[in-house]
Parts: C-alpha cells; structure tokens; sequence
C-alpha cells in the first residue's frame, strides 16, 4: 500500500527535482499523446527540444529562444512576486495588452518626430499603462475585498475588446488601405525596439528581463519587502504582527506585476510584433503562470523556465509545420507541464511509503 | 468499582525518530477518575488515541468489559463504549447546540427528539443547556457541556477528557467535577488528562504517571503532594522561579477607555479598558479564553489600531502606531498562538528571529536584510533559552511547542523590551520550560521592563504577577495585588457580573 506522510519540514531537494521529473514526465505522456495521434512520439519530441537548438536550422531558431523567453520571463517574474504573497493576479494578459497600447500610443503620437527621447518614454507608457491597469484589481480589492483572481480574469476579456477598438479605430493606420492595425513601428525608427545585435534575437525587452531577475532576486532574498511578500504567503497573521500592511503589499505586488506585464506587452508591440492587430496577444500573460510555478517563484528558476517554455513554443511550431501536429497538441503539451508539476509538488511536502498491511 | 472497565498491556507505538509509547500497562476502574499525567511529549496523546482507535499501537493489547478490544477507528471504540471529550472543540459556531450534536451522530433522530434527549441528559447530570441556542454564542464552559452531552447520549462506560479545565472558571471547573462524580456513581470510568496537579488531587481516583513514553509510576493522588507528582512527570527536582524585591518605577504603559471592535464575528470586542503597568512590575491578566485576550494582544502588538489616547506608553500617545514603531519604542508581545501567528511555520528559526527582531537587533540596514547576524541572533536565542533544535536553519513547524515557545518568548526578552506583553507564555510548555520562561519574565522585571502577563493558568500568574485583573467579555475588573487574592475571589473576578448567570442557565 502506498501512502503519503508529511515531513518534518519541506524537502529542499524535492524543490527544485520536482520541475524535472514534471518535465520529464510531460515527455512521456506527451510522447504517448503524439504516438495516439499516429506521430512517432521519439522524432516530435526531439523536434520539439531539440531541433530548436541544434538541427542544422538552429541559427534560425535560438535568436527566437530570447524573443519568446523575454516577455515570459518578465511577466513571469511580477506575477511570482504577489504569488508568493498569495496575492493572485490572472490577468496580466489584460496587463500586457494595455501595456503594449500605452506604449504603442505614445510612439504613434510622436509619428513621424524622431528623437533619443520617445523610445524611453513608450516604456514608461507601457509600464504605467499596465500597472493602471493592474491597479483595478487591486484597489477593488483593498477597498471592497473583491477577489483579485476575478476581477484580473475579466479585465482581461475588456483588455481585449480595447485592443480591438484601438486596432480598428483609434490607432488603425490612415495609410493602411483600410486594413485594420496600426502602423508598423518597426519601420519608425525612433519608436523601433529594434535587435541591439543583429540576428541574435537580443532587444530591450531581454536586457529588461535580464534586470527584473536580478532585481527580484536581490529583493527576495536580501530586501525586507521581499521578506514580507514571503512572510505574508506563508503566514498572513504572522505577517501581520511582523508590521505588514497587507493593504499597501496587495497594491505593491499588483502594481509590480503590470508594470513588468505592460512593459513586456511595449516590447512585444514595438518590436517583434511590430504594430497593434486585433490578434496581437498571444497568450504569454497566461502562459507566464506556468512559467512561474514551473520556476518554483524563484527568479532564477523563472529564467530557466521561460526559456524551456520558450523552447516548447517554438518547437512546436517546427512540429506543426514538419510533422503536421495540431496546435492544440502543443497547447495541451504545454498544460500537461504545469499539471505534472502540481502534482510533483506533494513530494515537497509528504515523503512516499510502502507500507505492507498494519499490524492490528 | 471492582471489575477493571479497560485494562492495556505492553501497548507500544514508534513513530519515525521517536518511540511514543513504551510498553505501557495499566488498568481503569469501573466507577474511578484515572488520572493520566505527564509532560507534553511524555506520550499522553498517543496512548489515548489508540484507546480511542485513532491510532493503532505496533504492540501489545487492550481489554475493554472483559472483552479484547482493538478498535479500528473512533467509530468501533464509540460503539463499544468509549467516549472522548477533546481539548479544541469540534463545533460549528454558526449552528444551535442540537444541529451540532446530530452531525455528530450516525442516525441522527429528528431535532425535536434530539431536543428532548438532550434537555434530559442535561438536568439529569446538572448540565444547564438550552438546545437551540447557536453555539457561536457559548461560553468556553457551554461549549464543553455541548460536547460531553454529545458523548453522554451514547451512554459510555468509559469517558476520556482531555485537559477539560483549561478554558473553565473556578466556578465552572467546580460544576464539571459534580458531573463527573455523578457519573463514576453511576459506575462509568473517567480516563481524565490534566496538567493541573491540585486539580487532579482532588478529584483523581488514581494517577497513572507517563515520562517519555514509558509508565514510571501509579499512585494514588490524595497521598502525595502536587510537587511530588510534578517531579515524578519531569524526573528531576524543580525549582521555584525566584522574585527578588523590586523598586518600581514610572508608569511605563498605560490604558485609558480602550475599547475595539474585535475583526471577527465570533471575537470579543473590547469594552472600556483602563490600567497603568509600571516599570519593574508584573500584571497579570486572567479570565477564561475568548473573552479578550488576542484583542487586547493585538491592541497593544500594533495589529489593532485605536484612539491614539487609548494607548499610552511613557505618557506618549500610541494608539495610532503599527507594530514596527510600536517595536522602535520598545513596546514588545508574544502572541498566545505559535505557528502562525508568533512564527511562520515553513520559515527557518533564523528567519522567524528577523520577523520581530529586524529593527531592535540591527538585523536590517535601510531596507536591506543581514541574514548572517539574523542567524546570530537566532543563535544566541537558542543558547540562551534552551532551544532544542539542531540548529537555526530548522524549519519553526520541526520544533515540538514547548521548544518553539521558548524560542518566541526568548526572541523578544533577548531584544530587551521596555514594556513586554505576552499572551499564554506556557500554554502547552512542559514543567521546567515552564519555570525558565516565568524566570526569564521576573528577570525582566527585575531589570525594570513592565510586564503583562495575559494566562489563563491562574497557578503561574498567582506565581509571578504582582497585581492581578480578570477579562470577562471583553471587560477588565478592577485590578488588585494579587497577595490579598484567594482563588474564590479570583473566580469572582473572572466570572465578572455574569458569573451566577454562567453557573444557573
């Protein structure tokens, strides 16, 4: 008989083997998926992990690794922090969304000035713009005790609905022949977030990833606000008698997480994406949860995550393409991770026994 | 009272790391109140889990009326006629006193029977119960009647209480003990766990005594002091905590018509509370749980905010003030719950030492955090109070709570508090943890720290404190030196106006 006892205290190992048996385990059942769907599970695994990095069409995909890791990582790292204060912001997709069209805004109210100026103000747009739109929740929240969860969700569907206004309306390109979208801003330079080495997917939006990480890392682990952020996810009454606020740490967090989500949502839109389309957003806010918990909340984790989500992403296109996997494959894939990790997860905290029958 | 109702022998049960229970043999009577004694961790719990079927032992055997008994789970022990009364209640508060008692049943009959069951158990023992009152609104005492009404409506012969006098009055506990004689007259067994050594003097038949899993020794209670028993429990000798003369000085914190409302529904708001402590004195503030205490806590710790007037500390208003400026000033508090509350279960000891010590310890410069001397500090509370742990990466949830408590009490003596409150400093705290937390207290005082105690142990605040006031719903008697106190006027005070009320439902 199997049978699951808690420990002492939680597993330090478990913690970080967890996400590796959850990763390996998604092969497995992921391989039995695509053999179910007639593939050879052996080759749609090796396309989807390892094609990417070293077929012989690799130099074509690894810049992708950083522009598809980056605005995970980024969104990923502001969602861990309220995380782990039990603080649950669904919506960064809405965050990201509202980010890219303050930012976007911005650059296209500047068309055609040129100047060093308006690129850094498109990112403090993008920030603001999506830390407004986190404070939604947030202030609901504080002042009313909503659930965050909720209302973050639903913002994000309104999100959408503006993001679709903003394409056909407002933002729609007057020399776009009709078309909806805005114009595109990699062809205005001064509003360009454009590859700072060519063809190594490097932008603002990975050195912007690549501080958030240090600078959550520096704040979990030696700033007293990130202690409190822990200490509130772990024991809100003690929290509270340590002197936290819990009212002023749902804002922080909140704020934080669309700030960053806004910030990846500018990137995106100015750079890759290149302009504001109704299908603009591609699900990263979501995904980034995923990323988050795969990561154990802890930012260099995050960082490893993001670019192993990223790998799926990819990879998964060259799957849809060469092997003919339908795109719900690699979404369920992709979900299938964060299911075997939460399930891995009770390892953390219970240690596994085989017990033959008791002894009445 | 000849034939024994349950009698164990050899019952042994090793949890990883630790044996719980060592051969343990003894015998209950048809008709007696069996005392079962020992330290917290002494294997008290286990053995009555496993009488209870809650837990199967790895050896030995229970008889139970003649018959061998190895009960599969609580429900095989109820049907062959045990009963157990729990230390924390099991009730719903929003539910009426009959609603909670049928959830408790198999095939419950329907309410109005019930209600007529109930009304009858309870004249017939002296239990005052109306069945539909809504548990939410019961007293400590209440709530207890409603969850031995539950055992006696299926009419036990062995009844087994866990520490049942811990949240009752004077009075109360005095209602409880003619209940129970009522029922070993009847000829049911009481297999009754106490810390309270005079109680069990009293009302204890026989006292089988537990050390560290293992049976040391049975006697008869009457016989022998309550010092004797308390050193067979902890197997050394015991020492008094002393209290030197001390000068007081200036009033250090006082209180001035403080009245909160508590944040939650089932809480106990607080009424009008005025006292002054000063330096180098021990108040002590008793009263039985749920009338106060955590408010009155969270009042002074910062948690609650009032009046800036209502606080006042070296004449400075405070009321207003969280419980970070509360600390820069020197106004410390243990609360009463450990996990949780007073330390974050899944945190390391070092981590737990940052939480209140952060600012007094210099443990954080301009927001940024110095693990190596948290861990420092975190040490030295280890050392100086005893801590058993293997060290101070432990996890808080990995102490036992005696050692967990030291370590929270310890943490704000150590930050040499000008005012220290705690709350229930020794609750669950074995005998000589218990002795080194009120010496470490009167030390403080000593050193001229005002301090409040809130207990609901009226033993340890006749001990250490100097003047003594009761909480009753949310209210503060009058306070008085607590050498001029007997234990009948305490439970006066404790009961408050409504003390008879209590008692005559």
């Amino acid at each position: 008989m199997l049978k699951l006892e808690k420990r002492p205290q939680p597993s330090k190992a478990w913690v970080w083997l967890a996400p590796v048996v959850a990763v390996i385990a998604t092969m497995i059942a992921g391989g039995a998926l695509f053999a179910l769907l007639g593939k050879d599970p052996l080759v749609a695994i090796r396309t989807i992990f390892w094609d990417p990095l070293f077929s012989e069409f690799a130099f074509f995909y690894r810049p992708q690794l950083l522009v598809k890791g980056a605005p995970l990582v980024l969104i990923a790292i502001g969602l861990s922090l309220g995380f782990r204060a039990g603080i649950w912001n669904i919506g960064a997709e809405g965050q990201y969304i509202v980010g890219a069209l303050c930012g976007a805004g911005v650059g296209l109210a500047f068309y055609p000035m040129e100047g060093w100026f308006i690129f850094p103000l498109m990112v403090m747009a993008g920030a603001l713009g999506g830390w407004a739109w986190a404070m939604i929740p947030a202030v609901l929240k504080v002042k009313f005790g909503t659930n965050e969860i909720l209302v973050s969700l639903m913002l994000v569907y309104v999100a959408e609905q503006l993001l679709a206004s903003m394409a056909l309306g407002l933002m729609k390109n007057p020399e776009g022949f009709g078309f909806p979208g805005s114009r595109n801003l990699q062809q205005y330079p001064s509003a360009h977030n454009a590859e700072l080495i060519a063809g190594s997917g490097m932008h603002w939006g990975v050195v912007a990833a690549m501080v958030a990480v240090i600078f959550a890392y520096v704040l979990m682990t030696r700033h007293i606000l990130g202690f409190h952020i822990r200490l509130t996810g772990e024991a809100p009454r003690a929290a509270r008698f340590a002197g936290v606020n819990p009212a002023r740490l749902i804002l922080v967090c909140l704020g934080m997480a669309g700030a960053l989500a806004g910030m990846a949502g500018m990137f995106e839109v100015s750079g890759p994406a290149g302009r504001v389309s109704i299908d603009f957003n591609v699900g990263y806010g979501f995904t980034a949860i995923i990323v988050a918990f795969l990561g154990r909340l802890h930012p260099l984790g995050i960082l490893l995550a993001g670019l192993l989500m990223a790998l799926t992403y990819i990879g998964g296109e060259i799957a849809q393409s060469r092997l003919g996997l339908p795109a719900a494959a690699i979404q369920m894939f992709q979900g299938m991770l964060l299911f075997f990790l939460l399930a891995v997860d009770v390892m953390t905290n219970y240690r596994l026994r085989l017990t033959w029958r008791e002894v009445a | 009272m000849t034939a024994p109702v349950l009698s164990i022998k050899g019952l042994t049960k090793a949890y990883p790391g630790v044996v719980a229970n060592s051969d343990v043999s003894f015998e209950v009577m048809e008709g007696e109140v069996h005392a079962l004694l020992g330290e917290n961790g002494a294997g008290k719990s286990t053995l009555v889990k496993m009488i209870y079927g809650l837990v199967k032992p790895d050896h030995g055997s229970m008889t139970f009326q003649g018959k061998a008994y190895a009960p599969a789970e609580p429900r095989a022990a109820r049907a062959a006629g045990v009963a157990m009364v729990f230390q924390h209640f099991s009730l719903f508060d929003a539910l009426n006193v009959a609603e909670n008692i049928a959830l408790g049943m198999e095939h419950p009959p329907r309410l109005a029977d019930l209600a007529g069951r109930i009304r009858e158990v309870s004249e017939t023992y002296g239990l005052p119960l109306d069945p539909f009152r809504t548990v939410g609104d019961l007293s400590a005492g209440e709530r207890q009647r409603v969850e031995i009404i539950r055992c006696l409506l299926q009419d036990p012969r062995l009844l087994i209480m866990d520490e049942p006098t811990s949240v009752l009055t004077p009075q109360e506990v005095e209602i409880l003990f003619q209940t129970l004689r009522k029922l070993t007259a009847e000829g049911v067994a009481i297999l009754y766990i106490s810390h309270k050594l005079e109680e069990i003097r009293t009302l204890c038949d026989t006292a089988t005594i537990l050390r560290l899993g293992k049976k040391v020794a049975t006697c008869t209670p009457a016989d022998t002091t309550a010092r004797a028993l308390a050193e067979m429990m902890v197997g050394t000798v015991l020492h008094t905590p002393e209290r030197s003369g001390r000068a007081l000085g200036d009033v250090a914190l006082e209180l001035s018509g403080l009245s909160i409302r508590s944040p939650s529904a089932f809480g106990c708001s607080l009424k009008q509370i005025s006292l002054a402590v000063r330096q180098g004195e021990v108040l002590g503030l008793g009263g039985v749980a749920g009338n106060g205490q955590d408010e009155l806590l969270g009042a002074l710790s910062g948690e609650l905010r009032s009046g800036p007037d209502m606080v006042r500390m070296h004449g400075k208003a405070i009321g207003m003030l969280g419980p970070m400026e509360r600390r820069r000033i020197g106004l410390l508090c243990a609360p009463e719950e450990r996990l949780g509350h007073a330390a974050a279960p899944d945190m390391s000891l070092t981590e737990n030492a940052m939480l209140t010590g952060s600012l007094r310890e210099g443990l954080e410069r301009r927001g940024f955090l110095d693990w190596g001397r948290a861990r420092g500090f975190a040490e030295a509370i280890i050392a100086r109070f005893d801590v058993r742990t293997p060290g101070p990466g432990n996890a808080a949830r990995s102490l036992s709570g005696g050692n967990l408590q030291k370590f929270v009490i310890g943490r704000e003596v150590m930050q040499r508090p000008e005012v220290l409150v705690v709350n229930q400093p020794t609750w669950g705290v074995d005998a000589s943890a218990a002795a080194a937390i009120r010496q470490a207290l009167l030390d403080l005082a000593a050193g001229g720290t005002a301090v409040v105690v809130i207990s609901q142990d009226l033993d340890e605040l006749m001990e250490i404190a100097d003047r003594f006031g009761a909480l009753n719903e949310g209210r503060l008697s009058r306070i008085r030196p607590t050498s001029e106190l007997n234990i009948e006027e305490i439970g006066l005070m404790m009961g408050g106006a409504h003390d008879m009320e209590v008692a005559h439902v």
